[in-house]
């Protein structure tokens, strides 16, 4: 039977945590009662992207696009909506046409300058259905490429399609396979790298959430390129519905044919396995992740040799992000040039970007190479909220770097990055507003890579450690201005001579921020201020005498009895205002946390 | 701790049988420490032992793997296991305050454990709700979009 309506419901990880299986369920049963059920499909896919107007409900063929949608909010949905007809405009956004209509979806300004190749089928389609998957398209770029395609021919047409790694690294795809191809071995192995460790970033849990079959297949053709029988994929272990729904995948192109002995009957013979990672974020290095898949602490090793001649099991290994596996299927149908019409001529096609922080629509983008930050910031992102000042927006995690508002139109591609002193990284991009303080921000990423680093080598397990050291002195106001020259030399020495990714690029937080906040340390280290109020040793807590009434509460509180009354009464009061003796204060902030006139405290 | 450990004949079972699915798949030490760690709630010595032998290797080696791994514990846990997310988009919106709130609240550091077995504080790595940051979780249940007042209601719930 066909179905009149069909509902879509959003469930990643954002919109779950949103509660939006309770919505689900809530449909269900409002449906039902509703005697509707039947003509009605309900479908729990793969993340939308707006995840900060979650939980995003969808109406098909209306396209009408419920944002915030709570379990009391189903009822009206179904009576309304689908019962009558009639959309719950409250529901559907703020935007409006200049007609004063609801917008359609597609032409909001977080939606119509994204291209979406990657995240296709996100939202679109139920991962844990793979009809609906094989529906649009899927598994014919794997049968393609076995019936009309020599492995020679998939290698060239994925080189000339000039596609880089989305891991961060951007190394041109066509290449590594390439040389996995021309290694010679019994036996080779296909790697999905889906350790998604940096902080703020989403994009491959998305795909794998909302898409996993787009993995699959590309590891197939993969498989099938370089001459491998088996693949892996690597995943974090904090994913739970990713791994879940790759799993469920997996058993269900088992069930097909389409993984297996003989898949698709083809002739070719590939089957893949999960193995979970256990919490490590260097195991996102190629090497690491190798290791860890067969069982071992997740170390990195010297390179060479490449993967591609010495990988998994000392197998030739071919290993890829999850995003640029999702690209490979809709390159394989449209072809090289489709591809390279989108992006910039060294970077075509699109990248994905987890878009968080201090910024109003926080979610998944997906963005032609090419596109300025100011874009993505102002117009996509909605810009920061509370009316606050952009001031910088970080990208590639723990090994990127700080953007300063000053170079908010650079194109964003992987040599514009590198150029300014960051890096593309996986794609979290988080934004920063007037309230964070950069050299806080640069000792909260050496935090994260001393923690994380493994400890093989030196320079990364102590001189990360030296210079988190000399950072935590400046926020303290213990910094001299020679610690910052100090600084910039560790940073470079550290860089030269780490074994892996991690330590090589774990000084560029520091040295982003030297470069364009200098200003803000030789504030910490000169004035021995904190220009953004937020490292706490350099903040003095005052009382604005006019304000406070003089209820005594925060000299109650004051665990260093810093606090007594003044004799100062102010107009309309009855009792002195309080004040602080800053050489008692220990800075713990109870007063302003206990303070019933919240006006009355602050930080300065 | 572990000189009380006490498995109950239930639990044997389970890990022999994961024992027994690995027996052929390579590079399967870690998978079975998981799984272990799904049945038991953390890696006691004994079964690092058991582990050991079962996988054909030294028990230093299991260690090794259990002390590298973040998620692998060697100590029981609490009840509840708060965590507060330190991903790069719930810092710069405040979950480091939030963080120190919990810590003032139940008196323990990240990593530890309450000497009641009620509570087991992690400082943990982004979960991937960026939209709702700042974020907690209480037994991998989502608090999003926190502010420091709200953690008395999450917490009275808890304690009732």
């Amino acid at each position: 039977m066909l179905e009149r309506a069909h509902i879509m419901i959003c469930g990643g990880t954002g919109c779950t945590s949103g509660n939006s299986k309770k919505v689900m369920e809530e449909f269900e049963r409002r449906l039902t009662e509703h005697g509707v059920r039947d003509e009605v499909k309900l479908i729990m896919t793969g993340c939308f992207g707006l995840c900060a107007r979650g939980p995003i409900v969808a109406v098909y063929p209306d396209g009408a696009f419920y944002q915030h949608v709570k379990v009391e909010d189903v009822e009206e949905i179904v009576s309304e909506h689908i019962v009558k007809g009639r959309r719950v405009t409250r529901l559907l956004g703020s935007e409006r046409t200049e007609s004063g209509e609801v917008m359609p979806i597609n032409q909001t300004p977080f939606y119509r300058s994204q291209k979406r190749i990657v995240l296709r089928n996100c939202g679109r389609i139920n991962p844990e259905n793979i009809d609906e998957y094989i529906a649009f398209d899927g598994y014919k770029a794997y049968e393609k490429c076995v019936k009309e395609m020599t492995p020679e021919q998939v290698i060239q047409l994925i080189t000339d399609s000039g596609l880089r790694g989305r891991g961060g690294g951007g190394f041109p795809t066509g290449k590594k396979w390439l040389s996995t191809y021309n290694a010679k071995d019994d036996q080779k192995y296909v790697v999905c790298n889906a350790d998604e460790g940096d902080p703020g970033a989403f994009m491959d849990r998305s795909v794998l959430e909302g898409d996993p079959h787009s993995v699959i297949e590309a590891m197939m053709i993969a498989g099938y390129a370089v001459g491998a029988t088996q693949g892996y994929v690597y995943v974090r272990a904090e994913y739970p519905i990713a791994v879940q729904r790759l799993q469920i995948a997996i058993d269900q192109a088992r069930e097909y044919g389409i993984l297996g002995e003989n898949s698709m009957g083809l002739g070719h013979k590939f089957d893949m396995e999960i193995r979970l990672g256990a919490g490590a974020f260097v195991c996102g290095e190629a090497t690491a992740l190798i290791h860890s898949i067969e069982g071992h602490r997740g170390e990195p090793t010297q390179k060479p040799p490449h993967l591609a001649e010495h990988g998994l099991w000392g197998k030739p290994t071919v290993l890829n992000n999850v995003e640029t596996y999702a690209n490979i299927p809709q390159i394989i149908l449209n072809g090289p040039q489709w591809f390279k019409a989108m992006g910039t001529e060294k970077s075509p096609g699109t990248k994905v970007f987890a878009l968080g922080g201090k910024i109003v629509n926080t979610g998944l983008v997906e963005i032609p190479m090419g596109t300025t930050l100011r874009t993505i910031i102002e117009e996509i992102g909605g810009g920061i909220p509370h009316g606050k000042k952009f001031k910088a927006a970080q990208t590639g995690g723990p090994s990127g770097g700080c953007i300063p508002a000053s170079l908010i139109d650079t194109p964003i591609d992987y040599d514009n990055l590198i150029a300014i002193g960051s890096m593309m990284g996986s794609g979290g991009l988080i934004v920063m507003d007037e309230d964070n303080c950069m050299v806080d921000i640069a000792k909260f990423f050496l935090e994260f890579t001393v923690d994380e680093s493994c400890g093989k080598c030196t320079p990364c397990r102590i001189g990360n450690k030296r210079l988190y050291e000399m950072l935590d002195k400046i926020t303290q106001g213990k910094g001299t201005m020679e610690d910052l020259d100090k600084m910039e030399e560790l940073c470079k020495y550290i860089k030269a001579n780490s074994l892996c990714g991690l330590g090589q690029t774990a000084p560029n937080p520091v040295l982003s921020t030297l470069r364009y906040f200098r200003d803000e340390y030789i504030a910490h280290v000169r004035d021995k201020k904190c220009p953004a109020g937020v490292c706490k040793a350099l903040l003095n807590y005052v009382i604005d005498k006019d304000k406070c009434i003089g209820c005594g509460l925060c000299a109650r509180k004051c665990p260093a009895g810093a606090i007594t009354k003044s004799d100062y009464i102010a107009e309309g009061h009855k009792l002195p205002s309080m004040q602080i003796d800053v050489t008692k204060c220990l800075k713990c902030g109870a007063c302003m946390d206990s303070c019933t006139r919240q006006c009355a405290i602050s930080k300065k | 701790m572990s000189n009380q450990f006490k498995d109950t004949p239930q639990q044997k079972k389970q890990l022999d049988k994961v024992f027994e699915e690995l027996k052929d798949v390579p590079g399967s030490l870690m998978k079975a420490m998981q799984k272990a760690q799904d049945i038991y709630g953390y890696l006691p010595i004994e079964i690092m032992q058991r582990i050991a032998t079962a996988c054909k290797c030294p028990v230093e080696e299991v260690y090794g793997i259990a002390t590298f791994y973040a998620q692998f514990n060697i100590e029981p846990m609490g009840k509840y296991k708060v965590g507060i997310c330190l991903g790069t988009a719930c810092y710069v919106k405040g979950s480091g305050v939030i963080l120190e709130k919990v810590k003032e609240r139940l008196h323990i550091e990240p990593g530890h454990t309450s000497d009641d077995m009620m509570f087991t504080l992690e400082a943990t790595r982004c979960i991937g709700c960026c939209g709702l940051a700042p974020v907690l979780t209480v037994n991998g249940e989502v608090h999003g979009n926190l502010v420091p007042e709200d953690l008395d209601a999450i917490f009275a719930k808890l304690n009732a």
